[in-house]
C-alpha cells in the first residue's frame, strides 16, 4: 500500500500552492480558487488519516463532507461579493481595490 | 515497499500504454478506408451545429450566477443525504427526524430565495 | 449497530431558540413592507431576550450534548460558556438598539441584517460551547460568513464592498490554516474531541506541534492579534458602523473563547510551550496596536487599532493561564468591561457620523461637539478614559486585574509593556475628547432613542465596573471550565 507520508506530502504541497496563490495572485477570483485548494488539501489529510489511523471510526470521512459543505457556502458568499465589486468597478484586481488605504 | 508500489501501478502503466490505440485506431482506419471528398461545408468547425454569430467570448448574464447559488442548496442536500441513504437500514427512527429537520431547514432557505425573486429570469 | 447519541437538548436551548427564531423571522420579514423593517429589528429581541434569560438560568450548571456511545460530548455548557454566552447576547441586544435607527438613516434598511446577526450570534455562542475542534470550525464559519455579508451590507458604497471582500479573503485564508491544524491534530491523536486530545497527545510528536502552531495562527487572525491584524483597520473603516460595533466585540470575544478552551482543555500540559508564543503575540499586539493608532485620523480606524491593542491586553491573561488556570478570569472580566466601553464608544461615533457619504468620521469632526451636545461629549470622554484605563472606569479595573494576573504568573516585562503602551494610548484616545471640549467647530450629532438607551446602559455599566468591580470579578472567576468527568456521565 502507498505509505501515508505520500498523501501528507501531496496535501502539504497543495496547501502551499494554495497559500502561494493567495499571496501572489492579484485577481480576487484566483484568490478564491487558491483558498479552495487549501481547503481541499485539508480534505486529503482528513481522509488519509482516517484510512491509515482510525479506519474503524468514520469521523475523518464525515468531517471531510462537512469541510466540503463549508467550502461551498464560503465560495457562494465569496463569489457574490466578487460579482458585487465587479459590477461597481469593472475590476476584481486586488491592487485596484485601494479605497481603504491612506 | 517500492516494489509493492510498482505492483500497484503496473496496471496503470499498461493502461497508459494501451489507451492511445483506442482513439487513434478509428481516426487512422477512417483515413485509410473512407472516401476523401472534402468541400467547404465539411471543413467548417461546427459541421453539425449552428454557425456562431458575433464574438464567442461573451459574458453570461449575471442571473445565471443566482441559479448557481441556489444549486448549492441542493448540492449540499445530496452530499449529506447520500451517506444517510446508504446506511438507512441501520439508522432507524432517529435518522428520520434528523433528515426531516435538515430538509425543512433547506426548504425554508429555498422558499426564501424563491420569494425574494431569485428564481425569476429577467 | 448504530445507537442514537444522547442528545441532552437542554444544553443548547438558547441556541435552538435563536436559530428557530431567526428562521421564523426570515418568514415574517417577507411580509413586512419595505420602510417598516425596523419591526424586524425589534422582533429580533423576541428571540434574544428569552435566550438571555435561559442562558442566565444555565449559570452554575454543567452538562454535555450530543454524546455518542462511549464518547465525549460535542457541545458542553459550563460556567465558562454561560458567562461568554451572556456577553454575546448582551452585545446582540445592544447592537439591535444601535442598528435600528442607524441602518434606516443610512438607507440600508433590509430585513436580512437582523437574522444574519442572529445566525452570527449562534455561531459565537457555539464557539465557546464546542468541545470538539471540528465543531469549533463549524461555529467559526457560522459566525464569520454572516459577518462577511454584513460588512458588505452597504452595497451602495465602495468602501463597504471592498472591506467585505478583504474580510472574506483573509477570513477564508485563516480558516484554512485553522482547518489544517485540526487535520494535523486528528492525525496526531486520531480524534478531534478536546478531552480525548488531552488524554492521547504525546508531547514529542512533531505533528501535534505543527497542529498547535496552525491552530494558533487561525485564532490570532480571528482575534486580530499582530502579525495577523492587517484586515482589522480596513474592515472596520469600510463596514457599516453598527456592524463594526457588533463584530468588534462579538467576533473578538468568540475567538478568545475558543482559543481559551482549546489551550485550556485540549493542550494545558503544553503550557510551557505555547506560553512564550502567546507572550510574544501579546507584546507585539499591544505595541503595534497602540503605536499605529496614534497616527490615525479616521476614528473608526483608530478604534480598530484600539481593538487590536485590547486583544493584546486580553492575551496577557491567556498567557498567564499557562501556569495558573485561574488567570483566565482576568481576561473574562476584561472582555466584560470592554464590551460596554467599546459599544458605548461606537454609539458616540454613530451619533456624530453623518450618513451622506463618509463624513463625520474624522477626529477633527469632533471639534466643538461639547458646545452643542454636552452630555454626549461627556459620555465620549468617559468611554475614552475607560479605554485608556483611568481610575473609576471599567477599563481601569479590567487592566488592573489583567496586569495582576500577569504579575502573579511572573510575566513582569509583559506587564511593563502593557503599562507603557497604556500611557501611549492616552495620546490618541484623548484627542477626540480634546477636540470636542477645547476647540470651536461645527460638530453636530443626532441621538436617536435606541442610541440613547445604549449610551445610558454603557455609561452605567462602565461606572459600576469601575467602582464595584469585586462581585463581577467574582462571577468571572467562577466561570471556569466544567469537569470532564461529568460530561461523560451526560450531566
Amino acid at each position: 500500500m502507498i505509505p501515508l507520508s505520500w498523501y501528507l506530502i501531496v496535501s502539504a504541497l497543495l496547501f502551499s500552492i494554495g497559500l502561494f496563490g493567495l499571496l501572489a495572485r492579484r485577481n480576487a477570483v484566483a484568490m478564491l480558487m487558491a483558498v479552495e485548494l487549501m481547503l481541499n488539501a485539508v480534505n486529503i489529510n482528513l481522509v488519509a488519516f482516517w484510512r491509515y489511523q482510525t479506519p474503524e471510526a468514520p469521523a475523518g470521512l464525515a468531517w471531510a463532507v462537512f469541510v466540503l459543505t463549508i467550502a461551498a457556502a464560503e465560495a457562494a458568499v465569496g463569489l457574490a461579493l466578487i460579482i458585487s465589486v465587479y459590477r461597481r468597478r469593472d475590476s476584481v484586481i486586488a491592487e485596484e481595490l485601494d479605497t481603504l488605504k491612506f | 515497499m517500492t516494489n509493492e508500489v510498482l505492483q500497484n501501478w503496473q496496471f496503470i502503466f499498461i493502461f497508459v500504454a494501451l489507451s492511445p490505440i483506442f482513439p487513434a485506431a478509428p481516426v487512422i482506419l477512417n483515413r485509410l478506408l473512407g472516401p476523401q471528398k472534402p468541400n467547404a461545408i465539411k471543413q467548417q468547425t461546427y459541421e453539425c451545429g449552428i454557425e456562431t454569430v458575433g464574438d464567442t467570448w461573451i459574458q453570461f448574464k449575471v442571473q445565471y450566477y443566482i441559479y448557481a447559488l441556489i444549486f448549492v442548496v441542493f448540492d449540499i442536500e445530496a452530499v449529506f443525504l447520500f451517506p444517510i441513504a446508504a446506511a438507512w437500514g441501520l439508522l432507524g427512527l432517529f435518522a428520520v427526524f434528523e433528515v426531516a429537520l435538515f430538509i425543512i431547514i433547506l426548504a425554508v432557505g429555498l422558499y426564501y430565495a424563491w420569494n425574494r425573486g431569485a428564481l425569476e429570469w429577467f | 449497530m448504530f445507537a442514537a447519541p444522547t442528545l441532552n437538548l437542554w444544553v443548547i436551548t438558547p441556541l435552538i431558540i435563536l436559530t428557530v427564531w431567526a428562521i421564523i423571522l426570515m418568514f415574517i420579514d417577507l411580509f413586512i413592507p419595505a420602510g417598516k423593517k425596523q419591526w424586524t429589528g425589534w422582533l429580533t429581541l423576541v428571540g434574544l431576550i428569552p435566550a438571555l434569560a435561559l442562558t442566565l438560568m444555565q449559570w452554575g450548571q454543567t452538562g454535555g450534548a450530543f454524546i455518542a456511545e462511549g464518547g465525549q460530548p460535542m457541545v458542553v455548557v459550563d460556567n465558562f460558556a454561560t458567562f461568554l454566552n451572556t456577553l454575546y447576547l448582551l452585545t446582540g441586544i445592544l447592537a439591535v438598539f444601535i442598528s435600528v435607527s442607524y441602518i434606516r438613516d443610512a438607507g440600508l434598511e433590509r430585513g436580512e441584517y437582523y437574522f444574519l446577526m442572529l445566525f452570527s450570534i449562534v455561531g459565537m455562542m457555539l464557539m465557546g460551547m464546542a468541545n470538539d475542534l471540528i465543531l469549533i470550525f463549524l461555529a467559526l464559519e457560522l459566525l464569520s460568513i454572516p459577518l462577511y455579508i454584513l460588512s458588505g451590507f452597504d452595497t451602495g458604497s465602495d468602501t463597504s464592498e471592498e472591506s467585505a471582500l478583504k474580510y472574506f479573503l483573509l477570513g477564508a485564508f485563516s480558516s484554512a490554516f485553522f482547518l489544517f491544524g485540526i487535520a494535523l491534530t486528528y492525525g496526531a491523536t486520531g480524534t478531534t474531541s478536546l478531552p480525548v486530545i488531552l488524554d492521547t497527545i504525546s508531547l514529542d510528536d512533531p505533528l501535534a506541534l505543527a497542529a498547535l502552531g496552525m491552530l494558533l495562527v487561525g485564532f490570532a487572525f480571528k482575534v486580530g492579534a499582530v502579525p495577523f491584524h492587517m484586515w482589522t483597520p480596513d474592515v472596520y473603516e469600510g463596514a457599516p458602523t453598527s456592524v463594526v460595533a457588533f463584530m468588534s466585540i462579538g467576533a473578538k470575544v468568540a475567538g478568545f473563547a475558543a482559543l481559551m478552551r482549546v489551550l485550556g482543555q485540549g493542550f494545558p500540559m503544553w503550557g510551557e510551550l505555547w506560553q512564550p508564543a502567546i507572550v510574544v503575540i501579546s507584546a507585539l499586539t499591544m505595541i503595534v496596536g497602540n503605536f499605529a493608532a496614534v497616527r490615525q485620523q479616521n476614528i473608526k480606524r483608530m478604534l480598530a487599532y484600539s481593538g487590536i491593542a485590547n486583544a493584546g491586553y486580553i492575551l496577557i491573561g491567556v498567557a498567564a493561564s499557562a501556569t495558573d488556570p485561574e488567570a483566565i478570569s482576568a481576561s473574562l472580566y476584561y472582555m466584560l468591561a470592554y464590551l460596554f466601553t467599546n459599544i458605548g464608544a461606537f454609539a458616540v461615533v454613530i451619533a456624530v457620523e453623518k450618513l451622506d457619504g463618509q463624513k463625520g468620521l474624522l477626529v477633527e469632526d469632533y471639534k466643538g461637539l461639547a458646545k452643542r451636545h454636552l452630555l454626549l461629549s461627556l459620555a465620549l470622554a468617559y468611554f475614552m478614559f475607560s479605554l485608556v484605563g483611568i481610575p473609576l472606569t471599567g477599563g481601569f479595573t479590567a487592566k488592573f486585574y489583567v496586569f495582576g494576573a500577569g504579575v502573579t504568573a511572573g510575566l513582569y516585562w509583559l506587564v511593563v509593556i502593557g503599562a507603557i503602551t497604556s500611557v501611549v494610548s492616552a495620546f490618541y484616545y484623548l484627542r477626540p475628547v480634546l477636540y470636542a471640549f477645547m476647540y470651536e467647530g461645527p460638530a453636530v450629532a443626532r441621538v436617536s432613542r435606541g442610541l440613547m438607551f445604549v449610551l445610558v446602559v454603557a455609561v452605567f455599566a462602565t461606572l459600576v465596573f469601575g467602582i464595584f468591580p469585586g462581585p463581577w470579578y467574582e462571577l468571572a472567576s467562577q466561570a471556569t471550565f466544567g469537569n470532564v468527568a461529568t460530561f461523560v456521565a451526560g450531566g
